[in-house]
């Protein structure tokens, strides 16, 4: 009963928690379609370094984004331990390299708060604000911004 | 709501095919090989069209069919004759009614002023002697409600050789429903001959009983005239099935019934019309009709709508099939299994299978190009009109079959190309005259399927490129440098600049290459290629050649620096080890291959597409000679050639965007998924595909 009222509950936020750099990231649950395991991508020619190459998800071919690469926390060098996780982004799916998927929990929205100042440019510019869970500060991924401008504008 | 909206829907669908039916029977009048049956099917068309709309409310459209019903009617009584005039003006009456059918799917308003002074011609056309047809007059307007016509012409029983022909109509429900009228066809009646019509309302139920949607009305009708009771029953072909007519033989005209091979019964008959009898049916079943007819009417249908979408994914799942089928094959061939094994029948059966059902799905999708040509002599006729010359369309191949996609696809393009055909290719009539040319300028649209391509050339007999000014104002226009030496292709080709195109161009109305440069891109969007050929005085040829569908292609696997790449084999047209051949270095870095006389680029893919920058070792590499459009030849090196496979394209685009030299991606039967390259933008250096780079 508590359950279901809660999960229509605007107020709350349910979210998936991932790692990259040793940092605590999250998107919105809603937007994630699946997670997998790595496998070795096709690299694009004339692509940002961000962009890992593209994958086959059972015969959809999407773009890999490095999200520590993205968000300037240097590059990725994914091996089978990695994880990417399916999401949408508008009209379109992609996969977000991450190091390892932590958890899936629910926070009050009123717990957001804006990214601190001292974070740096490229961070500020992906990451919507912050939640503070049991003293870990989790980073919340605006997934707007994360692939290149141009095509991000042609949803 | 929503099966209002999928009754809509498949109105519009109807309409579509139904406007269709029209302008080929317009074709037909105007080339003169129309019959009757020409004539009734257009009548038809137009006619189920008001039907439809008026179900709909679609007054607007009602409205306008009516009027243009009423003057096909005078052309199949044969009160109009088809000429020049009438064909232009039905022809004129059938783009509007497509324009109203158009604005009505989008719930758009359409201009009325327009269709009234057509009407007004159509009615001017039609506005003989017999006042029962004109539409202009007032007593033609009569609802359908429960009526009563009476046409009270108290005539003597038959004088002369006038038959008397004594028949009951009982419409069904389903006649009003679909929007039928019959006072529309008492009138048609009464131009057969002299009619006396009483109304029988014994039928209808008290009015507080009275079901609202169902009918109860009947007919009895007396018509003296020499017609054969097959000319009066092809009044009522269009309610076929909607109604019941019932023929009382008239005693002192015997012959009328038995003269005809078709009807040696001379009872009463009934015409087994109606699929719901509202009055209790005589029994004698007759062939009132032509066995034809009705089989038209009661057959089977062989046709089904489906949804475009899930055609789709059947195709999208037949490609998976088919990469699973890979994979399969690829695993198999990892362990060894012993040649002759049923495993290998097996692969082998899985693979045929697989192969044809592909084919077969694809042809789900592959319509006639006929559609999209009768909505370009439409374009034909407009801009003729509005450019004041005098033009007519032939079509070629118009059966050829091509993807959904690309026929809508293409329709833009084409447009863009008849104008400029008419606008710029074609001179005044005068000028023509002049010249000893035939006063009406000649475009012909064709296509063809040519060695796995779809080819559709539009060919106009024109005055030609009018290459210096085309020159001159590339130059003016900062296009080209001013001293640059051209080849008459070269001068053609910059019609497809982006840029080239303005109003103050080579014509005072729009210019030759009025959107050449959208042309080609939407061309090259759909895998397909554009070239232009002129010789001046004697016309402009484009050819547009496009791949037959978009979801598979023939490709070269390749390996460069470590990875995979398809390379379509459409462009291909020869690989050359690196060792035997000869190359020349050209100014810094650019190397071309000497063959056979002639001097190719040569393109490192791997250099070009980022994957190394160190130039490689040529002699160790294999080239494959691609040809563009403008039969431009390019060599694409590359590591290895590894096979020739047909490939399932997956676009790149809808999840991440266009990459230049990349055309899309394919997954490879090991799953992974390889890029196929766009062996045209390789050819041109730069982002753009255009000649330009060439000279700057």
């Amino acid at each position: 009963m508590s359950e279901a009222a809660e999960k229509i509950d605007s107020s709350q936020r349910e979210i998936v928690t991932f790692r990259i750099a040793d940092q605590d990231y999250c998107i919105d649950i809603g937007l994630v379609r699946e997670i997998r395991g790595w496998t070795p991508t096709t690299v694009l020619p004339q692509s940002p370094t961000y962009i890992k190459g593209v994958m086959n998800l059972r015969g959809t071919v999407l773009p890999v984004v490095d999200l520590a690469q993205r968000l300037g926390l240097g590059e990725t060098e994914p091996d089978a331990r990695h994880v990417i996780i399916i999401a949408h982004l508008g009209s379109r799916t992609v996969g977000l390299l991450v190091e390892a998927v932590s958890d899936i929990t629910s926070v009050p929205q009123s717990e957001l708060k804006p990214t601190p100042d001292v974070a740096s440019i490229d961070a500020k510019a992906f990451v919507e604000g912050v939640f503070t869970i049991d003293d870990h500060l989790i980073r919340v991924i605006d997934l707007k911004h994360i692939l290149p401008h141009e095509e991000g504008d042609r949803e | 709501m929503n099966a209002n909206t999928d009754l809509r829907e498949i109105f519009f669908n109807e309409c579509e095919e139904l406007l269709e039916v029209l302008s080929d029977g317009i074709a037909q009048m105007e080339s003169g090989e129309a019959s009757l049956d020409t004539v009734n099917a257009v009548f038809r068309a137009v006619h189920s069209i008001k039907g439809g709309a008026g179900a709909f409310g679609l007054d607007a459209l009602v409205e306008f069919a009516h009027g243009f019903e009423n003057t096909l009617d005078d052309m199949r009584s044969g009160k109009l004759e088809t000429t020049p005039r009438i064909v232009e003006l039905l022809y004129m009456a059938s783009d509007r009614l497509a324009d109203l059918v158009e604005s009505a799917r989008d719930r758009q308003e359409c201009d009325p002023a327009e269709s009234k002074s057509l009407l007004e011609q159509l009615a001017a056309l039609s506005g003989g002697p017999s006042t029962m047809s004109s539409p202009s007059e007032p007593e033609t307007e009569v609802d359908f409600a429960p009526m009563t016509l009476d046409f009270s012409l108290d005539l003597p029983d038959v004088g002369g050789s006038d038959g008397t022909h004594e028949f009951r109509f009982t419409p069904s429900k389903e006649l009003y429903s679909s929007g039928n009228d019959p006072a529309l066809l008492f009138r048609a009646l009464s131009e057969i001959g002299e009619m006396n019509i009483t109304a029988d309302t014994s039928c209808v139920p008290p009015l507080l009983d009275h079901p609202w949607d169902q009918a109860f009305l009947a007919w009895d009708i007396t018509l003296s005239s020499e017609k054969t009771q097959d000319d009066i029953l092809e009044v009522f072909e269009f309610v076929d099935g909607m109604c019941q007519i019932e023929f009382k033989e008239i005693p002192h005209n015997p012959t009328e019934g038995s003269s005809r091979a078709e009807e040696p019964d001379p009872e009463p008959e009934t015409v087994p019309q109606a699929a719901e009898p509202v009055q209790p049916p005589a029994p004698p079943v007759a062939e009132g009709i032509k066995p034809k007819k009705t089989g038209e009417s009661s057959g089977p249908n062989t046709t089904i709508r489906v949804d475009l979408d899930r055609v789709d994914r059947l195709i999208n799942l037949v490609g998976e099939l088919v990469i699973s089928e890979a994979m399969l094959t690829q695993s198999i061939s990892e362990v060894t299994v012993p040649s002759g094994s049923k495993v290998e029948t097996a692969l082998t059966t899985l693979k045929q299978l697989s192969s044809e059902i592909q084919e077969r799905v694809m042809a789900i999708r592959a319509q006639p190009i006929k559609f999209l040509f009768q909505r370009m002599s439409r374009i034909v006729r407009e801009s003729s009109q509005a450019t004041s010359k005098q033009a007519r369309l032939t079509t070629e191949g118009e059966m050829t079959e091509v993807d959904k996609t690309v026929i809508e696809r293409l329709a833009d393009p084409l447009t863009h190309m008849i104008r400029n055909a008419v606008d710029h290719g074609l001179e005044k009539p005068e000028k023509r005259l002049e010249l000893g040319k035939p006063e009406k300028g000649e475009i012909i649209l064709s296509a063809a399927h040519r060695s796995g391509r779809v080819v559709i050339e539009l060919k106009d007999d024109g005055a030609g490129i009018n290459r210096p000014k085309v020159k001159a104002l590339a130059i003016s226009k900062g296009l080209i440098p001013s001293d640059l030496e051209m080849s008459d292709t070269e001068i053609d080709n910059l019609l497809f600049l982006p840029g080239f195109s303005t109003a103050d161009a080579v014509s005072n109305l729009s210019g030759r290459g009025v959107g050449m440069d959208v042309v080609r891109s939407e061309i090259q969007s759909l895998g397909g290629r554009v070239s232009i050929q002129s010789t001046p005085g004697h016309g402009t040829t484009v050819t547009i050649s496009l791949p037959l569908t978009l979801a598979v292609l023939e490709g070269m696997v390749v390996q460069v620096a470590g990875e995979t790449l398809v390379v379509p084999t459409t462009a291909l047209r020869e690989t050359i080890r690196g060792r035997s051949a000869t190359i020349h270095q050209m100014g810094s870095g650019d190397k071309v291959l000497a063959m056979r006389g002639e001097l190719i680029p040569i393109v490192d893919l791997g250099e070009r597409l980022g994957f190394r920058s160190t130039p490689q070792d040529l002699d160790k590499l294999v080239f494959l000679l691609v040809e563009s459009d403008a039969d431009k030849r390019t060599a694409i090196a590359v590591d290895r050639v590894v096979d020739q496979r047909e490939v399932v394209i997956k676009g790149l685009e809808a999840n991440y965007g266009r990459i230049d030299g990349v055309a899309a991606a394919t997954i490879l039967g090991d799953g992974r998924i390889a890029l196929i390259v766009d062996t045209d933008q390789l050819a041109a250096p730069g982002p753009s595909r255009s000649s330009a780079p060439m000279f700057t």
